[in-house]
């Protein structure tokens, strides 16, 4: 298996910053694919779905971009766009408050939140969509992404919609403390519910995806597809190369190593990727599950809600 | 903040921590009291509160994980399956127990007993201690990420009524693991974290140095995670549990106990809709952790500047 990896030239390690730093000059005209250095013309990447041309490159998308990648023109629809995050712990870090970061992010993102979430067609099918953006405070996940893809889940059961996630994070959302880690146990549990309804969850991991949503709802779905050479794990490689002084070997935590391990069901290129989950959905469609879906409950107030409104008053 | 929302049937939380000791204690002195060396561990506390353990092993897949134990027990009158992560007193057992850092064995040898508890009846009991789920090479190989993953499912769409409790460390998703439970008891100088306090300074400051500031910052503390509505009781340590071991273990099982007698007493599991309506309350009690509202819901949190 090892020749396998071989072939797709060498895994080159790189940060987000990295990306952003080396691809936008000359004022996004010209994009440097950040595996083979190439020079690209920005029109002619973008009309690649922003796959290198030269190496097959697939550098990240925004949660937008994703979305009119995988649905057909002007068919999505938003959910939940009015929810926004708190600062329930007045989080303050070296670089500032929480509060001033959320919103510095949300001006130069455009979004409220790390994941969108919505109902759409691809190629006529219906289908709902959780993606994640990776650009907006490293896709973590916190109270808000929680919530939004709990709602997703609950109306897809309710409906008997097929959902796909969209999957890319550095973890749980440090700066609201354990509330994030929670959010692994809400999202799961409601997927567990969407499991129960009969009602299939294709996960689609996408560069990077670590941590809290690698160990939550991302790794339970009924097929996981992950693009090519995208970096997929719990712990990065960073943490156990300093814990464990070990020198971690080539391709690791590449979709293609979890492939190999069997941890992932399929790779599919970008350009692929309509027609795979196309295909897919229409076997779903033939499901022979009639189960009774539970109704969708109102959606609950945080029990924050008291504290915060003793909090803020 | 409003009062943290401990169950009125749950056992008593006993007196008030910050009564019989107050305030005294940094996040980062309860950080290093959780991490003391002769804390009690999972072990301990199964030796002292239950009767007949019966360890059982292994996850039938590929191996057998010493940094989470499971087994059968005689606890309060009745055989519950306890599970938890296991640390050693001195450094020979913390190797041979990876300091409490549990593989992808581990959890889903954790999955296969929830799975056996669910099968026969017995309620859960979980120990939660741990700095996180080991994180190496052989650990990703084997798939970390989605053992902890199905785990969470079990515990979520167990059919048995389940408490878990923080005896001292809980590190993120490698406690998590053992920790979608009904109930959810700390310890009050455990901690329960998000990632651990070096590892945000690390992050956060760039400066793992600066734990013991990130400690106070994340809210780790058996009082701030009741308030914030994630924890539904407190045992009191009136002197920290490696002084007086015997003491905080017994009001340890005195607190399960309770709990474990009202969620049995609540959620009679022997029919289908007993086991529904457990997990449907289960489900609301996690489906309502975080802090979110809506953009025309005043923020307590943010400033609306109607910037978006």
């Amino acid at each position: 298996m090892r020749e396998f990896f071989q072939r797709r030239g060498k895994f080159r390690p790189h940060t987000a910053d990295e990306d952003r730093a080396d691809q936008q000059i000359p004022e996004n005209l010209w994009v440097k694919c950040p595996r083979c250095g190439d020079l690209l013309y920005s029109k002619e990447l973008e009309r690649n779905d922003r796959v290198c041309p030269k190496c097959g490159y697939h550098l990240r998308l925004r949660a937008r971009q994703r979305i009119a990648l995988l649905t057909d023109v002007g068919t999505f629809r938003e959910w939940d766009a009015d929810l926004r995050p708190e600062d329930p712990l007045h989080f303050v870090d070296a670089s500032g408050p929480y509060a001033a970061k959320l919103r510095a992010t949300q001006a130069k993102t455009g979004e409220v939140e790390a994941l969108v979430t919505g109902e759409a067609t691809l190629d006529g099918r219906a289908l709902a969509l959780a993606v994640a953006d990776f650009d907006f405070l490293g896709a973590s996940m916190g109270s808000v992404f929680g919530e939004k893809l709990v709602r997703a889940a609950e109306r897809c059961a309710e409906r008997g919609l097929p959902l796909v996630t969209v999957n890319s994070s550095g973890g749980a959302r440090m700066h609201e403390g354990l509330l994030s880690l929670m959010q692994m146990a809400k999202t799961v549990a409601a997927f567990a519910r969407l499991g129960r309804a009969g009602v299939p969850h294709l996960s689609l991991l996408v560069d990077p995806c670590y941590g809290g949503v690698t160990a939550s709802y991302a790794t339970i779905g009924d097929v996981i597809i992950a693009e090519p050479g995208a970096l997929i794990g719990f712990a990065g490689p960073r943490v156990i190369e300093q814990i464990t002084k070990q020198k971690l070997p080539e391709g690791f935590q590449t979709a293609e190593f979890l492939l190999d391990h069997g941890m992932i069901d399929l790779i599919v290129p970008r350009p692929e990727l309509r027609q795979t989950l196309a295909t897919l959905l229409d076997h779903y469609a033939h499901s022979t599950r009639g189960l009774p879906q539970p109704a969708v409950p109102d959606h609950p107030e945080p029990v924050l809600a008291v504290a915060a409104e003793v909090a803020g008053g | 903040m409003a009062e943290p929302p401990v169950e009125p049937t749950s056992a008593p939380a006993g007196p008030d921590p910050n009564g019989a000791e107050p305030a005294a204690l940094s996040a980062w002195d309860r950080v290093r009291i959780a991490r003391h060396p002769e804390r009690p561990h999972a072990l301990d506390y199964v030796a002292a509160l239950t009767n007949d353990f019966v360890e059982l092993h292994g996850d039938r897949a590929f191996g057998d994980d010493r940094a989470l134990i499971g087994g059968l027990a005689r606890m309060g009158g009745r055989t519950v399956m306890v599970i938890g992560h296991q640390k050693g007193e001195n450094t020979r057992e913390n190797i041979d127990r990876n300091f409490g850092m549990a593989r992808p064995e581990g959890y889903r040898k954790a999955d296969r007993l929830l799975r056996h508890a669910g099968k026969f009846g017995f309620p859960v009991v979980t120990f939660i201690d741990t700095p996180g789920a080991e994180p190496n090479i052989g650990s990703e190989e084997r798939g970390q990420g989605t053992a902890i993953a199905e785990s969470l499912v079990m515990m979520a769409n167990l059919r048995v009524p389940s408490v878990a409790v923080v005896v001292g460390e809980g590190g993120s998703g490698g406690a998590l693991a053992i920790g979608v439970a009904d109930r959810i008891v700390m310890l009050e100088n455990a901690v329960y974290a998000v990632a651990s306090p070096e590892a945000c300074a690390a992050i956060l400051w760039k400066d793992a140095g600066r734990a013991p500031e990130a400690a106070e910052t994340m809210r780790i503390t058996a009082r701030e995670l009741a308030d914030l509505g994630i924890v539904d009781a407190i045992v009191p340590e009136p002197r920290p549990a490696h002084e007086r071991p015997r003491e905080v273990i017994e009001a340890t099982g005195k607190v399960v106990n309770a709990l474990l007698d009202d969620l049995v007493a609540s959620y009679p599991i022997d029919d289908y809709p007993g086991v529904e309506r457990l997990r449907e309350a289960r489900y609301q009690k996690f489906r309502r952790i975080g802090a979110w509202r809506t953009a025309e819901q005043q923020s307590t949190g943010l400033p609306d500047d109607g910037l978006l």
